[in-house]
């Protein structure tokens, strides 16, 4: 069961593009569908805890499965499977990425690359956007941050995007507390 | 010492990134860069190949960036460090902390960092694009043939999803914009 579980994950990892949101997909359909591991109501379960959660979305959801199936050493399995594929590829192309970047065509044709990554995370970022909900706490928070991070890179200032997180965590909080007092002083009046 | 900074480095990217691979883009940039691992164009390339090979983006760009610094061992620290983080959270939430999630400050700090995110990645977006672009460089003088590769492809990418059904998925971009480099660079 533990090989099972292995090369399971390691298929996912081999074979999906794009990163967590299109691996939901597939670990949807090899776990819920194909193997019934876990139910449906689980897998939405791992996904919102996924998304709560920090690290890469896939590697939440192959602990979680692996844990469900076979306890620590399940987790362990499934983690590894969904890791080792892109490991080994990415540690190949890194060795010779240096060499290929000499040749002048390769080098123009990752020039055009570098414009398509801009415009993704872009894309990325208004696709959070847009399954965000849209109260004022949540749009001024956007805006301010990404106005403090345009003034971090355009002056150059020495203060990391983790700070920021942080301060907005701690925003959140606060924010939360307020609006609770507001409203235990109504429930009183 | 190198080993130990790619490890403090990316445990730091994996106990961060609320939200999957392009939440850990600015998080790996900030710690990249101030590290002085590579330089603003090698990173373009990392993220470059990390999203066109499969598997995460993040454990991808932990492989990479661990490899070219640290050779095979580094590549398994930054690795190992990226997804631990991950790992024992869900192990923690599974067997002892199910409320933790539902706790209300809890709640309120998560509530307050996910816009956060989104306003950080958008902005690294677009300042990476600028800066790819020539502008705002030190004094240079702006890359105009770069601005129209951007537009143009960013028409394309953004058009026509408006026109076809599915637009160009992100590979496709990739794809499209390496061919599109390749001639309009070499000519």
């Amino acid at each position: 069961m533990l090989i099972d579980l292995f090369l399971t994950f390691a298929k996912i990892g081999m074979f999906t593009f794009g990163g967590g949101y299109a691996m939901i997909a597939l670990i949807e359909k090899t776990c819920v569908e194909d193997k019934k591991w876990i139910s449906h109501d689980e897998m939405m379960d791992v996904t919102v805890i996924a998304e709560s959660t920090p690290g890469p979305i896939a590697i939440n959801c192959a602990t979680y499965v692996g844990y469900k199936q076979g306890k620590l050493i399940g987790s362990v399995a499934a983690t590894l499977g969904m890791v080792l594929p892109s490991f080994i590829l990415i540690y190949i192309v890194a060795q010779f990425l240096d060499g290929f970047l000499k040749i002048t065509w390769i080098a123009n044709a990752f020039k055009g690359i570098k414009i398509a990554v801009g415009i993704l995370i872009i894309d990325a970022a208004l696709k959070m956007l847009k399954k965000m909900k849209k109260k004022p706490f949540q749009i001024s928070m956007v805006v301010s941050s990404a106005v403090v991070m345009l003034l971090i890179s355009f002056f150059s200032i020495e203060i990391s995007s983790m700070v920021l997180m942080l301060a907005a965590a701690f925003i959140g909080i606060i924010v939360m507390m307020i609006f609770k007092t507001d409203r235990q002083e109504r429930d009183k009046r | 010492m190198i080993y130990i900074d790619l490890l403090i480095g990316f445990l730091e990217v994996g106990f961060l990134s609320f939200g999957g691979g392009y939440a850990a883009i600015p998080l790996i940039r900030d710690v990249v860069l101030s590290y002085g691992w590579l330089d603003e164009e090698m990173l373009t390339y990392m993220v470059a190949v990390s999203e066109s090979s499969p598997g995460p983006i993040m454990v991808n760009m932990a492989t990479y960036v661990g490899s070219l610094k640290g050779g095979i061992l580094g590549a398994v620290i930054a690795t190992v460090a990226v997804v631990l983080p991950a790992f024992l959270i869900i192990l923690l939430i599974m067997v002892l902390l199910r409320k933790l999630l539902q706790n209300r400050y809890m709640k309120a700090a998560l509530g307050g960092m996910k816009p956060c995110i989104i306003g950080i990645i958008l902005t690294t977006g677009f300042v990476m694009m600028l800066r790819n672009c020539g502008i705002f460089v030190g004094n240079n003088p702006a890359d105009i043939l770069t601005i129209i590769l951007t537009c143009g492809i960013g028409v394309i990418y953004f058009g026509s999803r408006k026109i076809l059904k599915k637009g160009i998925s992100p590979i496709g971009l990739i794809g499209l914009s390496a061919i599109v480099g390749a001639v309009a660079y070499g000519v």
